[in-house]
């Protein structure tokens, strides 16, 4: 290639064309992510200019504070569940739409209609997340007037008298934005695992079942070892998703910046959001940004590690 | 296949009365009955993610008691007030901030962003890789952990709830992605067109506009496309960004905003007709755009997660 890049004027075009992406890049990017971390050891108030550096005060009072680690462990919790879920009804689905139609002499095929239901389940996915705030938020009303409630009610599973509260019932918040993500999500991992799942030559399949193997065989046997690298990008691309968070609790819960009740929603985002414009504890806020962005790295590199396996080509 | 084609849920409806097929091969009822069972369960997940779509749509054209009623009333009536004072409420301005902002950013992230990954996919230089590990590593943090200095990076520039500062902001949080994404594409396209524009003594620049942006075209549909609902959906970043700073400033909230906005006065005076008229509105161009393109969405969404 490199004969390719010869000629005039080459040293002052490489610049010229990089130097504007990369300014804008260091200076609302890179810059602002180095200064989290420096801020981090200040006890810096983010309204006046001077500050004093504090060593690792802000970790150790970090450690100490129990409204951030219980949001900690919240977004552990959802570390585990919003993936998993995700990812086993993506894969239920893709497998549905892919190979669930009938069987015959033309071996494993889609069924019908799949290419409806990829319409549909995909839609989610281009809504912004403050459209899915006041949806969920409509849906989840803590009287006769949510969606969830009006349907338990007539089901005759939910007392009208008493309807639940769901987005204000320390036991259930949690689980009702998970949900939220779930719905979101589903429908990007199913056309993204489909997609993978048609790469895969029809003669493996073939060979598949002129072995005798049944459809729940050649899914494990089959088909999820050769889109294990989706499944692997999926859950970290999930798992990013899970520790942050910030607009659906922030918006969707009680309390400044959300939360509620009672800190049992509260997510790091959170927090830290709170403790950055409410608080005025900028520093503070920075340390948590810090150990969040340490977090989400270790995650990503454990996902990769622990879910690695054996590259299959074909 | 020689079945005659039915609406799903009939063909599944008749298929699970009639049982066991009279073949009696093993994979065939194997097959029926999983057909069966996908189709229930396919068609489920259809309706959850329908049904509270429609169900907001619909509580548009309620009045306040009967949504706070109950939820499964149906509209009295059809007039589209609701959807006339949500505009006034400042829909029809959100809708316009967001438009000015995106008519800007838009094509400036794929410019510069294409500008950046063709050399560093083209021309290779000392630090060629660097550079590129360098944009690349930026799509792997979350936005909000710059949040705290970026405020006060965009207030020395003076630039808080200006539409230029939110646009170099959007500009510079999607070169990681462009990039990647630009990079990978240029890589593929085939240097014999290069060169013979090379011999032609078509300068660098030249080249670069009038051949390979041309033959770059999908990938940068993909990448447009993937930018396009990135910033159209974005809220973090207006919402720290887009405040008015003084009394005399004026509100320039985006969409998003506006409708967490509308959302949360709604705790003061209740008007939820407005509030669901102010979603839907929001939801129709997303839903026409994405019904017109679904098959680029789908695959420039999933492709550019994968690479």
């Amino acid at each position: 290639m490199s004969h390719v890049a010869q000629g005039r004027g080459r040293g002052g075009f490489i610049a010229g064309f990089l130097f504007a992406p990369l300014a804008l890049y260091l200076t609302f990017v890179i810059w602002p992510y180095v200064q989290t971390f420096g801020y981090s050891f200040t006890n810096w108030s983010g309204q006046s200019p001077t500050f004093d550096f504090v060593g690792l005060d802000n970790y150790a009072a970090l450690m100490k504070d129990e409204v951030f680690r219980g949001a900690l462990w919240h977004n552990l919790l959802l570390l585990v569940f919003v993936p998993t879920v995700t990812i086993l009804l993506a894969l239920f689905f893709a497998f549905m739409v892919n190979a669930g139609g009938r069987g015959g002499a033309g071996g494993v095929q889609g069924v019908r209609g799949s290419a409806f239901y990829k319409i549909v389940y995909f839609f989610p996915q281009v809504l912004s997340l403050a459209i899915l705030a006041v949806l969920f938020g409509a849906v989840y009303r803590s009287d006769g007037g949510g969606l969830l409630n009006g349907i338990l009610t007539r089901a005759g599973l939910v007392d009208p008298q008493k309807p639940v509260e769901w987005l204000n019932e320390p036991k259930f918040v949690l689980w009702c934005l998970l949900l939220v993500v779930v719905w979101h999500g589903v429908g990007f991992y199913l056309v993204l695992f489909s997609a993978a799942m048609q790469s895969i030559p029809k003669d493996i399949y073939e060979a598949a079942l002129l072995d005798g193997a049944g459809r729940a065989q050649t899914f494990f046997k089959v088909t999820l070892p050769l889109l294990w690298d989706s499944v692997q990008t999926s859950a970290v691309y999930l798992g990013i998703a899970a520790m942050d968070m910030f607009v659906l609790v922030s918006t969707m819960t009680s309390g400044q910046f959300g939360g509620g009740p009672d800190h049992h929603s509260e997510v790091m985002a959170t927090v830290l959001m709170r403790n950055f414009l409410y608080f005025g504890k900028s520093g503070y806020a920075c340390a948590m940004g810090v150990v969040m962005l340490a977090l989400t790295m270790i995650l990503s590199l454990v996902t990769l590690r622990a879910t690695r396996r054996e590259r299959i080509e074909f | 296949m020689t079945t005659v084609i039915k609406a799903p849920g009939e063909a599944a409806a008749e298929r699970a009365g009639a049982g066991r097929p009279d073949g009696g091969a093993k994979r065939g009822s194997d097959g029926m009955v999983l057909n069966v069972f996908s189709h229930g369960f396919l068609a489920l997940w259809a309706v959850l993610i329908v049904l509270p779509l429609i169900w907001l749509a619909l509580g548009s054209f309620k009045t306040d008691a009967q949504i706070g009623g109950s939820a499964l009333s149906w509209p009295a009536n059809w007039h589209l007030d609701a959807f006339g004072r949500a505009w006034d409420k400042g829909i029809g301005d959100y809708f316009a901030h967001t438009l000015i902002v995106m008519v800007f950013s838009v094509p400036l992230t794929m410019l510069l962003g294409s500008m950046a990954a063709y050399v560093l996919a083209r021309y290779p230089f000392a630090g060629n890789r660097f550079i590129y590990y360098f944009f690349v590593s930026g799509a792997m943090f979350p936005v909000f952990l710059a949040l705290v200095p970026l405020f006060f990076m965009v207030k020395r520039f003076d630039m808080l709830n200006t539409y230029q500062g939110l646009i170099l902001v959007y500009v510079a949080y999607s070169m990681p992605f462009t990039v990647f994404f630009m990079h990978s594409f240029f890589r593929t396209l085939p240097a014999a067109v290069h060169e013979a524009a090379v011999i032609d003594g078509a300068s660098h620049t030249r080249i670069f506009f009038q051949v390979m942006v041309p033959m770059a075209k999908p990938g940068l549909i993909s990448v447009g496309i993937f930018n396009i609902l990135g910033q159209w959906n974005q809220y973090i970043l207006p919402s720290v960004l887009m405040q008015p700073q003084t009394g005399a400033d004026p509100e320039r909230y985006l969409l998003t905003q506006g409708l967490i906005q509308l959302q949360q006065q709604q705790g003061y005076a209740t008007d939820l007709p407005v509030l669901f008229a102010g979603v839907t509105i929001a939801m129709i161009p997303m839903l026409v755009v994405y019904l017109s393109f679904q098959r680029q969405i789908q695959a420039g969404l999933t492709s550019a997660t994968l690479k």
